[in-house]
C-alpha cells in the first residue's frame, strides 16, 4: 500500500495504482476523456493533468503510478491552467455544433468544457473537417466531432474482440475509422455509443429523436437474451426511445448486447393491440368480454386433461405463474415451457442453471464449451469469457461447428457427441487439460439439449464436469446457457408436465383440444394439430398468432412489472416503463380475468398477492441471488451412453432475428440484411 | 478512397525469400513487429511487377494474415508512415526535401527543375507515368543539401541543371550513380579535405 496525499487528504491505495485512482479514493473528481476504467490506459487526451510535488510539470494522472509519500494537488492554479489549455486544444477542431448534436446534454466534452474551458475561443483559423464513416446500420458517425480519445478503438480490440476500428494517417490528418468501409461485426457495437465521450459515435435509430432531459427513465431487465442485462428504458410519452445498460458488476458490467439495445422499435410494430376471435375461419376484432367469453366457453366444454398450456421465451415469472395457477384450477397438468424441446431436467436447479455465475467466469481456469456459440447466444457473457481469456492461462475447448469466430482463441476439440464419448472414456487430450485445472468450467448450450439425444448430452456433460472435478462444495463448474430471459423462471416454478401431464410434443400432436400459448412464438404453428383450439396470449403478431382461434393481447417486457430469472438463476425485477398499446393488458390480469370467467379460483387478486403466492411456491423467484455450489454430485436423468452422432449446431442462426420483438424491428431487419449470409460470388 | 484497388495479391518467390528472412528476426509471439518490413516487401514487389511501387489494401490484408493481426493494425501503420504509398505512383518516385537546410541551399531550383523536366507538380504523377513528385521533410542528408531521393537512392548537391540532367537520364532508362552529383567524397568538405591534411596515409 502507498500513502498518498491528495489536496491535503491522506489516502492509502495499493501499489501500482494510478494517481487518478488515488484522487478518486480521496473523493476528488478528475476530468478525463480517454481514460475508461474497463479499458487499457492510453493517456492521450491529457485532460486528467494534476500537479505532483517534485514533478517538474503537470502529469497525466491516469497513466502515472503512485509512489509512497506522493503529494498531489488537483485544484492548484497550475492544474487549472493546464486543463484549460488542454481543453482549448481539444476544442480547436471540435465543431461546437452542440445544438444539433445528439450527445448534447450527456456529453463529457460539453460538461467538462463548462467546468474547465474558456468562455471564448482564441482560435481564428479554419477548423479541420473529417468525412463521416459508414460503420453499419446501428452507429451513426460524425467524425468531425471526434477528439481521438481512442476509447472506441480500445473497446473494439479489447472488450468486443473484433479489432476493426483504428486510427489511420497521422497528425492533423489522423482519423478514427475502419479504413476500408465495412459494418462493424460485433454484437456489442452499441456500447461504442456509450463509451464515446463526445458526439462522434451516436445511435443511428435515435438520431435527432430526443434530448436526454425529456426522457422518463425506468429500470428494466433485458429479456432478449438470458444474460439478464440490467437496462434503463428511456421513454417519452407512449414510446420507448432508447434502451441503455445500467451498471451491474455481477451481470453485465456496463455492457449490453445489440439485439436488446436496438430492437425496441419492434415494440411499436406488429403489435397485438386488441382481442381477436376466429369466426368462420377468419380472425375478427372483438371486445375483451367476447374474447374471454369464447375462451371460457371452450375451456368449460373441454375435459381438463385435454387442455394444455405452453409458456414462451420472453414471459415474466408472474404471468407464467398465473397461467400455471389457472391450469391447476382447471385440473390440467399439461404444461410445458420448453418450446425448443430441450431435454432439461428440472428436478434440481443446478441441472439447468449457469452455476459458475457470470462473475465467476473470471475465477475459472479452463473452459469447455459444448454445443453453444456464446457470442451469438449471450454476447455479454461472451465478453466476460474473453475478459478472462485475455488474462491468460485459460485454455478453452469447443465442441461444435468448426470455424466459428468467438473473439478469442480456442481449441476446436470436436464437432459432435463422439468427442464427449472420448472425453468420458478419458482418452481425449482436452480431458487432461480440464483435469489439471483447479476451477474448470463446462458451458453447455441449450441448443445441444434440443435434439433427440438431448438428455444424453446433458448427462454426459454433467459426467464430464464430475470427472474433471468441477462439481465441488466450493466450486460449481456445470453451466447451462439459456437463450432468452423468460426461459428460466418457468423452469424454476415447474411450468412443466405434472403427474400424468403431456409435454409439448404430445400437446402439439393432438394430445389436447385447447392449447393456451403464453407468448410462445418459438414453435412452428404448422406443427399444431389442425383441430386444436389455440388461445394465443402475447404481444406480437408473430408466428403463432396467425394460427390462433382467440388472440388475447398482452404486454411486452417494457410494459409490465415482471420478475425475470437470468441464466444464473438471478431473480431481477423489471419495472413498467409505459403502458401496453390499445386494449392490450398486463398478462397476469388477462389470466386473472379468464379465471373469473371460468369460475376458477387462482388465489390472488393483485400483483402483490400473486408475487407472494409465487415466491411461496418457488422461493427462487424472490428478487436477489445467492451463489450456490455443488452439494450433490448425482447427475440428471439421461443415459450418457445414448449419445447420437449428429454434430452440434448453433441454436441461434440469425442473431438479429432471434425473437419476436427483434423480428418486428426495422432496425434488426436492416442488420440482418447487412450481416446476413453474403451471397456467394460466382466463379471466385 | 477513389483508388482502384486490385482484388488479389500474393507474394512472389522473391518476396517470400525476403519474408522468411524478416520473420526469422522476431520471436513467434512478436511477429507483428515485422509489419513495416513486410510493407516494404509488398511495395517493392508491386514496383517490380507493376512498375508502380504502392501498397494495395488486399496486400495489407495478406500481411495481417501472415502476422496474425487484425487488418486494421496494418492499415494504421501503413497510413502513418509516408514511405508507404497508398495509391499508385509513377515509375520513379521523386522525393524532394524542402526542409530548411535544403531550402537554403536551393531546393526551390530543384523543384523548378522537376516541374520543367519531369512535367510534374507536387503530389502528382506525370502524364507519361514516369514520375511522381512528393515534397518530404528532412531526409537527413543536410550536409550535402539539396537532396532529391529517387526511389531508394539519394542524389545530393543538386542544382537546376544537374537535376534536369538526372531526370533526362532517368527518362532514357539510365540510372546515374547515387550520391553527390559534384563528386564530393561522401560528406566530406566540398573540394576535398581541409583539415588533418598532415595525417599520414590520408
Amino acid at each position: 500500500m502507498a500513502k498518498v496525499t491528495v489536496d491535503g487528504i491522506e489516502v492509502e491505495v495499493p501499489n501500482g495504482a494510478t494517481v487518478l485512482q488515488a484522487c478518486e479514493a480521496a473523493g476528488k473528481e478528475i476530468p478525463r476523456f480517454c481514460y475508461h476504467e474497463r479499458l487499457s490506459v492510453a493517456g492521450n487526451c491529457r485532460m486528467c493533468l494534476v500537479e505532483v510535488e517534485k514533478a517538474p510539470k503537470p502529469v497525466a494522472s491516469c497513466a502515472y503510478p503512485v509512489a509512497d509519500g506522493m503529494v498531489v494537488k488537483t485544484d492548484s492554479p497550475v492544474v487549472r491552467n493546464a486543463r484549460r489549455g488542454v481543453m482549448e486544444f481539444l476544442l480547436i477542431n471540435h465543431p461546437l455544433d452542440c445544438p444539433i448534436c445528439d450527445q448534447g446534454g450527456e456529453c463529457d466534452l460539453q460538461d467538462q468544457s463548462v467546468s474547465y474551458g474558456m468562455d471564448k475561443s482564441r482560435y481564428r483559423e479554419a477548423k479541420r473537417s473529417v468525412k463521416d464513416k459508414n460503420i453499419g446500420p446501428l452507429i451513426k458517425t460524425i467524425m468531425t466531432r471526434c477528439i481521438q480519445c481512442t476509447r472506441c478503438v480500445r473497446f473494439s480490440a479489447e472488450v468486443a474482440g473484433t479489432a476493426e476500428l483504428g486510427g489511420t494517417n497521422r497528425g492533423e490528418n489522423m482519423e478514427i475509422g475502419t479504413y476500408v468501409e465495412k459494418a462493424l461485426t460485433s454484437e456489442l457495437s452499441g456500447n461504442l455509443i456509450d463509451i464515446c465521450p463526445v458526439g462522434a459515435l451516436t445511435s443511428r435509430p435515435y438520431a435527432f429523436v430526443s434530448r436526454p432531459w425529456e426522457l422518463r427513465k425506468t429500470d428494466g431487465i433485458d429479456v432478449q437474451d438470458a444474460t439478464g442485462t440490467n437496462i434503463r428504458i428511456d421513454t417519452r410519452g407512449p414510446e420507448v426511445l432508447r434502451i441503455l445498460p445500467r451498471i451491474n458488476e455481477d451481470v453485465n458490467e456496463e455492457w449490453m448486447a445489440d439485439r436488446g439495445r436496438f430492437s425496441f422499435d419492434g415494440l411499436k410494430r406488429k403489435r397485438l393491440d386488441r382481442p381477436w376471435l376466429r369466426v368462420d375461419g377468419k380472425l375478427k376484432p372483438v371486445s375483451w368480454p367476447e374474447a374471454l367469453g369464447a375462451v371460457a366457453a371452450k375451456l368449460k366444454a373441454t375435459a381438463p386433461d385435454r387442455i394444455g398450456a405452453v409458456a414462451g421465451d420472453l414471459v415474466d415469472a408472474e404471468s407464467a405463474f398465473a397461467l400455471k395457477a389457472l391450469m391447476a384450477g382447471l385440473g390440467s397438468a399439461n404444461l410445458d415451457c420448453r418450446q425448443d424441446g430441450a431435454a432439461i431436467d428440472a428436478s434440481r436447479p443446478d441441472f439447468y442453471r449457469f452455476n459458475t455465475t457470470i462473475a465467476g467466469i473470471e475465477e475459472a481456469d479452463a473452459l469447455l464449451v459444448i454445443g453453444a456459440n456464446p457470442r451469438t447466444e449471450a454476447p455479454v457473457i461472451n465478453a466476460r469469457i474473453r475478459k478472462r481469456w485475455s488474462l491468460g492461462k485459460f485454455p478453452i475447448g469447443v465442441v461444435g461447428p468448426a470455424g466459428v469466430d468467438l473473439t478469442y482463441g480456442y481449441d476446436h476439440v470436436g464437432e459432435g457427441p463422439a468427442t464427449l464419448r472420448s472425453m468420458l472414456a478419458g482418452t481425449h487430450r482436452f480431458m487432461a487439460v480440464l483435469r489439471e485445472a483447479k476451477k474448470p468450467m463446462i458451458l453447455l448450450g441449450r441448443g445441444a439439449l434440443a435434439r433427440p439425444d438431448g438428455a444424453a448430452v446433458l448427462a454426459a456433460s454433467w459426467a464430464i464436469a464430475r470427472d474433471c472435478n468441477a462439481l465441488r462444495d466450493d466450486w460449481h463448474g456445470f453451466n447451462l446457457l439459456h437463450l432468452f430471459g423468460g426461459q428460466m423462471a418457468p423452469l424454476a416454478m415447474g411450468f412443466l408436465p405434472g403427474a400424468g401431464g403431456k409435454d409439448l410434443g404430445a400437446m402439439l400432436s393432438g394430445g389436447v383440444d385447447a392449447l393456451w400459448l403464453l407468448g410462445a412464438d418459438g414453435i412452428d404453428p404448422a406443427a399444431i394439430a389442425p383441430e386444436t383450439f389455440v388461445i394465443y396470449q402475447g404481444h406480437h403478431g408473430d408466428r403463432a398468432a396467425s394460427r390462433a382461434d382467440v388472440i388475447l393481447p398482452g404486454a411486452a417486457y417494457t410494459e409490465k412489472d415482471g420478475t425475470y430469472l437470468n441464466t444464473e438463476g438471478r431473480a431481477q425485477i423489471s419495472r413498467t416503463a409505459l403502458h401496453a398499446p390499445g386494449e392490450a393488458r398486463e398478462d397476469w390480469r388477462i389470466i386473472r380475468a379468464a379465471a373469473q370467467g371460468l369460475g376458477v379460483t387462482v388465489g390472488f387478486d393483485d400483483l402483490a398477492q400473486l408475487r407472494a403466492a409465487m415466491i411461496a411456491a418457488a422461493p427462487a423467484l424472490a428478487e436477489g441471488f445467492t451463489r450456490s455450489f455443488c452439494m450433490d454430485m448425482s447427475g440428471p436423468a439421461g443415459d450418457a451412453d445414448a449419445l447420437g452422432d449428429a454434430p452440434f449446431a448453433s441454436a441461434i442462426t440469425q442473431y438479429h432475428l432471434a425473437d419476436a420483438i427483434a423480428r418486428a424491428s426495422d432496425v434488426m431487419a436492416e442488420c440482418a440484411r447487412t450481416y446476413g449470409p453474403v451471397p456467394a460470388l460466382a466463379a471466385e | 478512397m477513389s483508388v482502384e484497388q486490385p482484388t488479389h495479391f500474393s507474394f512472389d518467390a522473391e518476396s517470400e525469400a525476403q519474408i522468411s528472412k524478416v520473420l526469422a528476426r522476431y520471436p513467434e509471439a512478436k511477429k507483428a513487429s515485422a509489419t513495416i518490413p513486410l510493407l516494404y516487401v509488398v511495395q517493392r514487389q508491386m514496383g517490380r511487377t507493376t512498375g508502380s511501387a504502392w501498397v494495395p489494401n488486399v496486400a495489407m490484408d495478406e500481411i495481417a494474415k501472415r502476422l496474425g493481426v487484425a487488418p486494421i493494425r496494418v492499415y494504421e501503420v501503413a497510413t502513418f508512415y509516408f514511405m508507404f504509398n497508398m495509391k499508385p505512383i509513377g515509375k520513379h518516385h521523386l522525393q524532394l526535401c524542402g526542409t530548411t537546410p535544403c531550402m537554403l541551399r536551393g531546393s526551390d531550383d530543384v523543384m523548378r527543375a522537376c516541374h520543367d523536366a519531369a512535367h510534374v507538380k507536387v503530389g502528382q504523377t506525370s502524364s507519361d507515368g514516369l514520375f511522381t513528385l512528393t515534397e518530404v521533410e528532412c531526409l537527413g542528408a543536410c550536409v550535402n543539401a539539396p537532396v532529391l531521393q529517387v526511389d531508394d537512392d539519394y542524389y545530393e548537391d543538386l542544382d537546376y541543371d544537374r537535376t534536369v540532367a538526372l531526370i533526362e537520364a532517368l527518362k532514357r532508362g539510365e540510372r546515374p550513380k547515387p550520391g553527390s552529383t559534384i563528386g564530393r567524397q561522401t560528406s566530406a568538405p566540398e573540394g576535398g579535405p581541409l583539415t588533418l591534411l598532415d595525417v599520414a596515409g590520408e
